[in-house]
């Protein structure tokens, strides 16, 4: 089912945390909300979950208007955080809460709950309690629990939020198999832009409460709307006044076409990766990402002069 | 952290400090009840006035026990859950009848429904007795053991947080589904141990309805009261034996809830 926000607002006291918010998230598509923390994606989430009311605007979920529907009759999942999980219920019980509620015949719940456990790979934790769970198993298992309605759609509240970063890793890359067999519409909150970028089909960069850009990955980095959004998607330096990607710059020996001169301050090695930190006499300083190999064909050391452009085609952002 | 040798005096303190306060008086109360064996005890407390004061006690701990189960836990839910004008006054008045005596309890209510007031004889007219009857006595008891079923549940209430009962709601329980199923399983040892302290103070409530109920032998005379009455006329051994009876239930109820009660953590 497609979802339709239009001119969202909402206030908590004077804090505006959404300002005429506006999206539409296509049916059937993974989509993130990603933008720095306090930036609203998460009260946009609720509130199309139900579980917050908006100030103004109007919410559609496959076409009806949900706007004043509680989140009991919207058919969303919701994963938190925090798992949310029932803590006396077993893990099968959790996942047959929602079809006890309505009311389903014993056998087919079992039959359904053994099905989703297989799906999230937790069949044999199915008799554990949320307290003798890893925080990957738990937020497993809540998936299932909100998967087990067969809701139209799936909202994530920064689902990976509180794990380590192995687990997360691992669990991105699940979630995406995940859509990828169920197909149901999928939003999720985020502010790891790496996160958005490996999971999603489409993003939706909130910052201030605003929409700055809405977009497919490749999209936003190769045509960031501001520079808001071309910072916070990836890497960036400054030359000139202008946003740069450090790795679409080149650097030389000897003065080219529109370069400017910079002395080297810094060479740090990442592995193939060389960061390049250089000031350019009293107009402050930028850094370069290149190959070791151009580093060493170029002898980079701190304290020499070098020559710096954008290469033909950079992405750039005015300074905003 | 203190020394090992700091940490024994402690230990020694406290424990001396809650024996010569709590075991000690307890302790010989019980002593001198069985000084003659159980069989004085037990013809005291089947008397026909012990009996009657045992039904008057229960009858009135069981309403308030009720009462202040349902009013604590909507209390609880109100405070923690909802914020609306006022909330910090109510938060702190629900404590007041910790803080006030029973006796000021007794009489205030005698003020609000006694015969001599408007509201009183109005009620009387229409055959409602409040004061020297049960309902004075059940609205005594009620007030003084309000806030101890609200103080157990909501920090707990706060503890859980509403999460779980969101998620319920996405899950399709309405709110009274996802209270009865999510948030009552959550706060349930809370609220027994809540429901525990109230029945003891229901129990043990002397002040307040002995000014309420006029202490009416054989009709509203409740367990305490039977108590004080026995030792003014010089049945010491009645009045122990109710005493130890009532300390019995008290202690065994809280006895029975603390091996109930799952270990911290588990």
């Amino acid at each position: 089912m497609a979802i339709t926000v239009s001119h969202l607002t909402k206030r908590f006291g004077t804090f505006a945390a959404l300002s005429d918010v506006s999206i539409d998230i296509p049916a059937g598509s993974l989509t993130a909300l990603l933008g720095p923390s306090g930036g609203g994606k998460s009260t946009l989430l609720r509130i199309i979950a139900g579980l917050e009311p908006p100030d103004a605007g109007t919410v559609q979920i496959g076409g009806t208007d949900s706007t004043t529907l509680p989140p009991q009759r919207r058919n969303v999942g919701f994963v938190f955080q925090h798992y949310a999980a029932f803590k006396h219920m077993t893990v099968a019980g959790n996942v047959a809460f929602g079809l006890e509620i309505r009311r389903q015949p014993k056998a087919a719940v079992k039959r359904r709950v053994d099905e989703l456990l297989e799906l999230v790979h937790m069949e044999q934790f199915a008799d554990r309690y949320p307290a003798q769970l890893s925080g990957g198993q738990r937020q497993r298992m809540a998936l299932a629990r909100a998967l087990a309605v067969e809701p139209e759609v799936l909202l994530l509240d920064e689902p990976f939020g509180a794990l380590d970063a192995q687990v997360r890793k691992e669990l991105r890359a699940w979630l995406r198999r995940l859509h990828d067999e169920v197909h149901v519409t999928t939003v999720f909150v985020t502010h790891d832009q790496e996160e958005a970028m490996e999971v999603a089909d489409e993003i939706v960069v909130i910052n201030n409460g605003r929409v700055e850009q809405v977009g497919t990955p490749d999209e936003l980095y190769d045509k960031p709307a501001n520079a808001f959004v071309m910072g916070f998607l990836g890497p960036v330096t400054r030359l000139d006044g202008v946003l740069v990607r450090p790795h679409d710059l080149e650097l030389f020996d000897r003065p080219e076409p529109s370069s400017v001169a910079a002395t080297v301050q810094r060479v740090v090695r990442l592995g193939f990766e060389v960061r390049v930190d250089l000031e350019r006499d009293g107009k402050g300083e930028l850094w370069v990402q290149i190959t070791r190999g151009e580093a060493e064909k170029l002898a980079v050391t701190p304290g020499i002069e070098l020559f710096v452009r954008p290469v033909a085609g950079a992405v750039t952002a005015g300074d905003g | 952290m203190p020394s090992r040798g700091g940490r024994g005096a402690l230990r020694a303190v406290a424990v001396g400090y809650l024996l010569a306060l709590l075991a000690l008086p307890l302790g010989l109360i019980c002593w001198r009840t069985f000084a003659n064996g159980a069989g004085p005890v037990w013809h005291a407390l089947t008397s026909a006035s012990a009996r009657h004061a045992l039904e008057v006690t229960g009858s009135v701990a069981v309403v308030a026990v009720v009462a202040n189960t349902l009013s604590g836990v909507g209390l609880a839910v109100l405070l923690v859950r909802h914020r609306f004008p006022g909330r910090r006054l109510l938060d702190a008045l629900v404590d007041l009848p910790l803080a006030v005596s029973p006796v000021v309890v007794g009489l205030a209510l005698i003020l609000v429904y006694g015969r001599t007031t408007g509201f009183g004889a109005w009620l009387a007219e229409h055959g409602v007795k409040v004061i020297f009857a049960l309902p004075g006595m059940v609205l005594a008891t009620v007030f003084v053991s309000l806030p101890l079923v609200l103080r157990e549940v909501a920090p707990v209430l706060e503890e859980v947080g509403i999460e779980q009962e969101q998620a319920a709601w996405t899950l399709g329980a309405s709110a009274a589904q996802a209270f009865r199923r999510v948030t009552l399983p959550a706060i349930r040892w809370a609220l027994a141990y809540g429901v525990v302290l109230t029945l003891a103070r229901a129990l043990g409530e002397y002040g307040a309805v002995a000014v309420v109920s006029g202490r009416l032998v054989g009709k509203t005379q409740t367990a305490t009261l039977f108590v004080e009455e026995r030792y003014q006329n010089f049945d010491q051994p009645a009045a122990y034996a109710m005493a130890v009876a009532l300390a019995a239930v008290a202690v065994g109820i809280l006895l029975v809830i603390n091996l109930l009660r799952p270990r911290e953590g588990s």
